[in-house]
This record gives C-alpha cells, sequence and structure tokens, in this order.
C-alpha cells in the first residue's frame, strides 16, 4: 500500500498562480484578468512577466466575465480570477448567457472556495458553486487537491478549448502528490485501491480520506480512495469500477452535499449500479466565522468523519447481504 | 466588404431590411418589431456601408470590423441584414423563431449561425463583451473597429456602468458603442418605467466622446458613423446617442411600446408591407 506523506503544507492557490504563469510561458494567446484581488489569486508572477497580458477590471465582477467572454474573439484565453462566490453566484447570469451558452473559451478560476475562507463569514464562503457550475451544459468543473495538482490543472486547461471552472481554496494544506504530474482532464486518479469500501473524495478532502483510509485500516477495514479532482464530465468507468468492488462508497467534499460531487455520484448510481452512498458534505447550511481548521471540525468536513461515515456505510452495505 | 453604397440604395436595403422584419414576425407570430425597425437604418448603413468586414464568417474576426448586438430582442433586424450582406442565405429568414432554426429567438452562437459572435438576450452584457473583444484586438495590434447597439432600456442594467466605466478608465477608443435611444420599454416609456435622465452628460462625466443622430435618417447615420470611425483611436471610446422611433416605417407601430414585442395579424402584415415599397426581393 503506497504510504502518502507530506514535507510541507501550500496553499492551492499558490499552486494556481505558479500554473497560470507557466501556462502564459507556453501560450502567449493566455491573458488574465483579476477584479481587485491580485494578491489573493497569486496573480503578481504572472502580472510580473506579462504586463500587458493583465487586465485589472476593479471590483465589478460581471463586466470582468463578460469582457473575458468577448476577449475570446481574437483568440485570448483569458482566466479571470476572484473569489469563488463571486466568480459564480455573483455573476451567475454572465456565465451562463456570455460564456457557457456562446461556448466561449474561459477559465473562471475561482480562489477561497468552501469555508475556509475561515473568519470573513458566510458572505465571502460558497458551497453551492460546484453545483452552479456543473448544471451549465458544457461547463467543465475541476477542483485540485493540492499545490501540485492545481498547478498541473491551470497548465491543463490552457490547452483544453471550452469553458471551464477551477476551484482552490485558501489555507496552506499538505502537499502530497508528485510535482511533474501530468493532469488529465476528466480522469479520475485512484489513490489507494481497496476492497471494502470507496471513498471519492475531491479537493483538499482528499487528503483526509488518504488519512480516513490510514485509521481504517489500523481496524482492519481497506479502503480504496479516489480523488475525483474533475466533477464534470465526471469519470463514471472510474467510479463503477470502484463500487463494483467493494459495494459502498462515502462521497466527500467541502461543499453543500446538494449539488455536488456527491449528488453526481448518486445520480450516476442510481441509474446503473445502486449501492449504499454516504455523504461527507455540508448538510444544506452557510458557513460562518471561524478558524478554517475550526470549520472543518464543526461541518464534518475531517478524517475522522470520513472514518466514521466509511464504517456506517459499510454496515449498509453489510445489512443489505444479510 | 466595404461597399459603396449611394444614401438612396442604403435606403431602399433599410426597407427590404423593414419588410423582412415584419415578415419574419408574422410568420411565427412572435418576436419584437418595434425596435428592429427603428434600427433598420443603423444595421443597414453600418453592414453595407460601414464595416469592414468578411460574410466569409470567421469567429475570431481579426483584420476586419466587428459588431454586437446587446439588445438581443431585436434580432429580425440582425438576422436580416446578416443575411442580406451575404453570412447566409436570405431564405433562412423563413426559420425564424421555429424549431431547429439557426434564428433563434435571441441570437446565438450555440447553433453556428454565421455572423453571430455573441449570444444576447439578457440585457446589459453586450457592452462588456464587446470592450473584451476590443482589449484582444489591442493586444494582437489589429486596428479594426468593434461596434455595439444598445436598447436604452438597457442602460438600467448595472453591468453596462461597470462597463461604462472601465472602457473610459483603461482608454478602450477602438469601440464605438451606440444606445438606441427611442424612449420606449416594455412596460411603458423609459420616462416612466426608470428615467435615464441626461444621457449625454451621463456619458461625457464617464470619459466617454458622445456623438448624436437621428436614426431614421440615413444621411446622418451615415455622417455620424464616418465621424466615429474618423474619432476612433484617440483616447476615448465613442458612444453614439441615436434617436430613433421605435417601429419606423410602419405608420401603426410608429413610437409606441406596444409594438415592441408583438407580431401583425395578416390585415396588419399586409398594411405595413403595402408602406415598405420592396427594393430588392422577399425571400
Amino acid at each position: 500500500m503506497t504510504k502518502y506523506t507530506y514535507t510541507e503544507k501550500k496553499d492551492t492557490r499558490s499552486g494556481f498562480g505558479a500554473g497560470l504563469l507557466e501556462a502564459g510561458r507556453r501560450n502567449k494567446n493566455v491573458v488574465a484578468l483579476c477584479a481587485d484581488l491580485v494578491g489573493s489569486l497569486k496573480m503578481d508572477a504572472f502580472i510580473n512577466e506579462f504586463p500587458e497580458r493583465f487586465i485589472q477590471t476593479g471590483i465589478a465582477e460581471a463586466n470582468m466575465m463578460g469582457m473575458a467572454a468577448g476577449m475570446t474573439i481574437g483568440g485570448s484565453i483569458p482566466f479571470t480570477g476572484t473569489f469563488a462566490n463571486f466568480s459564480t453566484g455573483r455573476v451567475y447570469d454572465q456565465i451562463r448567457q456570455s460564456i457557457a451558452y456562446s461556448n466561449k473559451n474561459v477559465k473562471i478560476c475561482a480562489s477561497h472556495a468552501g469555508l475556509t475562507l475561515g473568519e470573513d463569514g458566510a458572505t465571502h464562503q460558497i458551497l453551492e458553486d460546484i453545483g452552479l457550475m456543473k448544471m451549465l451544459p458544457g461547463m467543465t468543473v475541476i477542483n485540485p487537491c493540492d499545490y501540485n495538482q492545481t498547478m498541473a490543472a491551470t497548465i491543463a486547461i490552457a490547452e483544453y478549448e471550452g469553458p471551464v471552472y477551477l476551484r482552490f481554496g485558501r489555507p496552506a494544506v499538505p502537499v502530497f502528490t508528485n510535482p511533474d504530474q501530468e493532469f488529465e482532464i476528466g480522469k479520475a486518479w485512484l489513490v489507494r485501491p481497496g476492497k471494502d469500501v470507496t471513498i471519492a473524495a475531491t479537493g483538499h478532502l482528499v487528503w483526509e480520506a488518504i488519512q480516513a483510509a490510514e485509521k481504517l485500516e489500523q481496524e482492519g477495514v481497506d479502503a480504496e480512495v479516489i480523488n475525483i479532482h474533475t466533477i464534470k464530465p465526471l469519470d463514471e468507468a472510474a467510479i463503477l469500477s470502484s463500487v463494483a468492488k467493494t459495494g459502498c462508497i462515502v462521497t466527500a467534499e467541502e461543499h453543500n452535499k446538494m449539488g455536488g460531487l456527491g449528488e453526481s455520484i448518486a445520480r450516476l448510481l442510481t441509474t446503473t449500479r445502486v449501492a449504499p452512498q454516504e455523504f461527507v458534505a455540508v448538510d444544506d447550511s452557510f458557513g460562518e466565522s471561524g478558524k478554517p481548521a475550526e470549520l472543518m471540525i464543526k461541518y464534518g468536513l475531517d478524517a475522522d468523519n470520513i472514518a466514521g461515515k466509511a464504517k456506517k456505510v459499510m454496515k449498509r452495505k453489510a445489512s443489505l447481504t444479510d | 466588404m466595404k461597399n459603396e453604397y449611394s444614401i438612396d440604395q442604403l435606403k431602399y436595403i433599410a426597407t427590404q431590411a423593414r419588410r423582412d422584419v415584419v415578415r419574419m414576425v408574422h410568420g411565427c407570430q412572435s418576436g419584437h418589431p418595434g425596435g428592429s425597425l427603428g434600427c433598420a437604418d443603423f444595421m443597414t448603413a453600418l453592414y453595407f456601408k460601414i464595416m469592414n468586414h468578411k460574410p466569409d464568417f470567421n469567429m475570431d474576426g481579426l483584420g476586419e470590423d466587428l459588431f454586437f448586438l446587446s439588445n438581443g430582442h431585436i434580432s429580425p433586424v440582425f438576422y436580416s441584414v446578416l443575411a442580406r450582406s451575404g453570412y447566409f442565405d436570405v431564405e433562412e429568414l423563413k426559420t425564424f423563431r421555429k424549431l431547429n432554426s439557426r434564428l433563434q429567438g435571441h441570437p446565438t452562437t450555440h447553433e453556428g449561425l454565421p455572423g453571430v459572435r455573441m449570444s444576447s438576450g439578457s440585457l446589459g452584457q453586450g457592452l462588456s463583451v464587446a470592450i473584451g473583444a476590443a482589449l484582444t484586438k489591442k493586444i494582437k495590434k489589429d486596428k479594426s473597429l468593434v461596434f455595439s447597439l444598445h436598447g436604452d432600456g438597457e442602460l438600467q442594467e448595472g453591468q453596462i456602468w461597470e462597463a461604462a466605466l472601465f472602457a473610459a478608465a483603461k482608454k478602450v477608443d477602438n469601440l464605438v458603442m451606440t444606445i438606441d435611444v427611442n424612449g420606449q420599454q416594455i412596460d411603458g416609456s423609459t420616462e416612466q418605467v426608470l428615467s435615464l435622465g441626461e444621457l449625454d452628460t451621463k456619458w461625457k462625466a464617464f470619459g466617454w466622446r458622445v456623438l448624436y443622430m437621428d436614426g431614421n435618417d440615413m444621411e446622418e447615420v451615415v455622417a455620424t458613423l464616418l465621424l466615429a470611425q474618423k474619432k476612433a483611436l484617440k483616447k476615448k471610446p465613442i458612444c453614439i446617442l441615436m434617436k430613433t422611433n421605435m417601429g419606423h416605417g410602419v405608420s401603426f407601430m410608429t413610437g409606441s411600446h406596444k409594438w415592441h414585442g408583438i407580431a401583425p395579424n395578416d390585415e396588419q402584415l399586409s398594411l405595413a408591407l403595402s408602406e415598405l415599397q420592396t427594393s430588392m426581393n422577399d425571400y
């Protein structure tokens, strides 16, 4: 069994900043727009190297989204940057009409997603963004797990033609993936094979899922962990083949249980291979102020809760075969 | 494509566009004739005289002037000038707003209709899009211009003012926006619904160069658009306040918000066509 360790914690938004710089070096059509949050989005390095390819829009997110859509006409590849709440809910109609329906090659890059904006509280957090974005026809939705994967994803989406929602967080989280990895959009990563229960996690909850699997191992449970970094298009084959083996699944995400990864997987299972599922997600509520680590525990997004849900879903599986 | 049409020839084409508009809206018993008729002269001048554009359509449009229709509900006149200037077969106008058509009620790129570069319909978004296209032209050192058309009622959307602020502050001077000031919107006059106040002082205060024209006087439309081309690329975005009559060219549709979004019946269609002498050929 592969043991995952980490020597440092880094924020995924810095992975985005590094990826944006590299994408800009590889492709001169890459441009960046930001609504007054350059530091938060870690765009400084890109701006220093390519000042003529950076647009400071001011605090005007609707205009930013519309301009990004327009910039694709003529071949620019715009990356927009602001907090996840202002990247989605605030500008949903602009994204719907000018980006998704018009099929424009815009990369909507959203930092501080989920609860982890912490002390700023619910107005600056968003737990609905995956749902909002995945419901748009043609929108690709990506939520990478650590610094390295966020960097790889940022580079990959620049090479992909079509609208993309890229979601990442604020706090530093363990870096445990390969720095030289290839990122394949829509292809899930089997992090750890197992036979008793599938844990399908996204974003930085993949690390919590790995921790949960190690706790479970000590109790004699062999958990399989899959990193669903691309929520849409969903790697249905990877999920179905895992569930075929384990017979039950826990989904884990920093999102409302409504509309997120768990719901996508539930839809898949009800239309193919029905299996017991448990959700690790925020139970249909807004967030609140607090330290990110405290919020993760209060809202049940930590390794202990994932392990608990794994045991619960295995009991449900067992009851089906009684 | 940039043709040397005379003013009289442009007037004939605009009349044909008006015939297309009333027939299209009648054909599906749905659509927005009022604003379409009011903007027929402007749209004709733009596509047949002013813009350097290529009916051999490609989405990126580098090296040619671009146009964005922000008030997408006046799609009939947009589709008519696109077809009449060679983007697609005029016969296709028959399919307007019908099942499986590329001519959706509001313009979209989704169905791949040549000439359409952006979906519009939900109001207030087109100025941002036009600015974005203008920014890419600047990055790519393409000196051609970006034109856009907006309804006056549409200015009630806040996004317009975000975009207005940006374009002036960042000197987006390869942009010519035109506002169709017909003073009417669905629920009544703009004055009654939500007064726009003094538009020229507003746009000037935002830092734009403001031009004015009677949008139903072809000579003035052409002259003003030529002036706008001359004034472009000089540090300021350009806003043309275009006074029009909603429904212009069809007497019983003129000047009332009632014809904003309803279709003529058979009798009304005949009456309208009798007032619009054809110069080309109906589809």
